[in-house]
């Protein structure tokens, strides 16, 4: 089993600090979400967890290492002149070994392009793809050489409702199946409900609240962490539902 | 990398892959077969006219060979020819990593300053008679523009090991220094003896006329030494393509890759300039033409830009004396003159964005 520990962990930019105290521990096999505000220090997180930003605290990993840890940055264009599966290759490859390419590397290609469903896009190039499909070529590149922590930044912000729930699903079992861990930032609070077992809250650099993504997810915290009024229902299958009622009053955050 | 017999039991897209491989070492193997092929014609070719049987016969068998021909293939031809399949492939190797450490299509020897660097050097030789390095007057002039041509390139380097420079700065930066190096040039120019100004003029527009064996072999060991270099980092350059951000996720340590290519690519550049003068067009082109044909994964792109360099500069070093009988014009007019339609028509037909 893999666990990520957060300890007080601090990040700056130059003279900037942007991250001041997160804290969470994290357990291997299920999905974790990191929600917060637009600048909340999401991807700062993600960096300083990754180990390309420097600061205070500790980032403690037990059962992998740090060359096990990979972390997808938001979407950018790719304009390299290769295919979609030199792409995932590519990504295999940045571990070490020379030009050849073993049998048993090409299988984990194949293996993750089934796996995320775009066996039809292998012989694409990259700059033809839709924003849809760079996603998930993107999740693929990602997850090709079974990394044992993952990061995400927004991996399902470009997706249609089927690709989102395609993807989630994946990941989902991609997690039980490594045991790995898997921090998704994502801002659509339904689908963190509905996928994700535990949930970072994080506001202005900090962490807010941590734990099973139910007890998180609290109305009061939601009004802390986007200004908003919303309620946590149950819907007629008794799964909780977000249901946004406005924003809330500025006496009130 | 194995282009090895269809496994059955392979799915369909590793067979496709493998398929896609197969293409690429074909198209290689089809430059290196034009390269071979348009080396013979260009020795076969100049102002003393011998039958194309005379020179296979001279290369093959010099020792039976009378002694005038002997000269002229040996000495003259072969050493120009060659010349022109070195300087080709390490400019166009130049350009291909300048293009992909910098994310900038436009980026290579020439636009960054280090041929203009070049050629304010060749100048201060030719019309000042100053020596930046003392020593040997004969070579007065390709030292000062391999010293110059490197402190250019130094420039840009320190510059991009600062906090907080983009490659837009490194790329804007050299620029910058184009336009600063072709003023101190047409400085000199103004000031120069109209002796001195024809041997600038000339110098600039490129030349393999003054190849010599030693030439070929110094240009020969710089790519011997930079191509290994390359090729061991061959799937982190790859990956800087996809994104500075996206590469260092993946691990690639970005900035120090960054500036050791800026140090090979400086090298790469500098010699051949300081050789042969200002062959612009190579740079730029010898790498798209590499990526149009073979994508950008380093196992092709980077011999396949060396090779297509190599093609272009040989084939053009052949119309360089097809062109006028009995005449051999400067190298760099006829680069862009024949490689602008062919590149062109590369690019309208390919249809497809190759950045």
């Amino acid at each position: 089993m893999v666990s990520l520990t957060l300890d007080k962990v601090g990040a700056r930019y130059g003279r900037r600090q942007i991250l001041f105290e997160a804290s969470a521990h994290l357990q291997g096999g299920m999905l974790t979400a990191l929600v917060g505000a637009n600048a909340a220090g999401k991807s700062t997180l993600f960096r300083r967890i990754a180990g390309h930003l420097r600061g205070a605290g500790a980032v403690r990993l037990e059962g992998a290492h740090t060359h096990d840890l990979r972390y997808m940055p938001q979407d950018t264009g790719m304009t390299a002149a290769l295919t979609v599966y030199e792409s995932i290759i590519l990504s295999l490859k940045q571990g070490g070994g020379g030009w050849r390419l073993s049998t048993q590397e090409l299988r984990a290609v194949d293996e993750t392009v089934h796996r995320f469903n775009i066996t039809h896009l292998v012989d694409q190039q990259l700059s033809e793809l839709s924003g849809g499909q760079r996603q998930v070529v993107s999740i693929a590149q990602t997850l090709v050489s079974r990394p044992k922590v993952v990061l995400m930044d927004e991996p399902t912000s470009a997706l249609d409702l089927n690709r989102q729930y395609e993807v989630l699903e994946s990941l989902r079992a991609y997690a039980e199946e490594t045991q790995a861990v898997l921090i998704l930032a994502m801002h659509d609070l339904n689908q963190v409900m509905r996928c994700c077992s535990a949930t970072i809250a994080l506001a202005e650099g900090r962490t807010l609240a941590f734990g099973p993504t139910l007890d998180v997810l609290t109305p009061s915290l939601i009004r802390r962490l986007y200004g908003i009024e919303s309620r946590v229902e149950r819907c007629s299958r008794g799964n909780p539902i977000m249901i946004v009622d406005g924003p809330a009053a500025q006496e009130a955050i | 990398m194995t282009t090895a017999e269809l496994d059955p039991s392979e799915s369909a897209s590793v067979q496709s892959y493998r398929g896609l491989v197969a293409r690429r070492i074909a198209i290689l193997v089809g430059l290196t077969v034009a390269l071979v092929l348009s080396v013979a014609v260009d020795v076969s070719l100049g102002p003393a006219r011998y039958a194309v049987w005379d020179v296979l016969k001279t290369l093959f068998a010099p020792g039976a060979a009378d002694l005038q021909i002997r000269v002229v293939v040996w000495d003259i031809r072969m050493p120009m020819a060659l010349l022109a399949v070195t300087v080709g492939a390490s400019l166009s190797l130049a350009g291909a990593q300048m293009q992909t450490i910098l994310a900038n299509p436009l980026a290579s020897p020439f636009t960054l300053g280090l041929s203009a660097a070049a050629s304010f050097g060749a100048a201060l030789a030719m019309v000042l008679g100053v020596a930046l390095f003392p020593g040997a007057i004969s070579l007065m002039v390709p030292i000062n523009a391999f010293a110059m041509a490197m402190a250019a390139s130094l420039l840009i380097f320190g510059l991009s090991t600062l906090r907080g420079v983009t490659v837009e700065t490194i790329v804007l930066l050299g620029i910058a220094l184009v336009f600063s190096f072709n003023a101190a040039l047409a400085l000199l120019q103004y000031f120069a003896s109209e002796q001195a100004l024809s041997a600038v003029v000339f110098w600039t527009m490129g030349s393999l006329s003054k190849a010599t064996w030693g030439k070929v072999a110094v240009t020969a060991i710089v790519l011997a030494i930079c191509t290994p270099l390359f090729a061991r980092r061959a799937w982190a350059l790859t990956a800087i393509r996809l994104g500075e951000v996206r590469a260092s996720a993946m691990g690639v340590p970005v900035k120090r890759l960054r500036l050791e290519a800026l140090v090979l690519v400086s090298l790469l550049a500098a010699v051949p300039i300081s050789f042969v003068g200002t062959i612009g067009f190579i740079g730029i082109v010898g790498p798209h033409v590499a990526r149009l044909l073979l994508g950008e994964d380093q196992r092709f792109f980077l011999p396949g830009s060396m090779l297509s360099g190599a093609v272009i500069l040989s084939a053009t070093s052949v119309l360089s004396k097809a062109i006028l009988p009995g005449a051999v014009l400067p190298i760099g007019i006829i680069t862009a003159l024949v490689g602008v339609p062919f590149f062109a028509a590369l690019i309208l037909t390919k249809g497809r964005k190759s950045w």
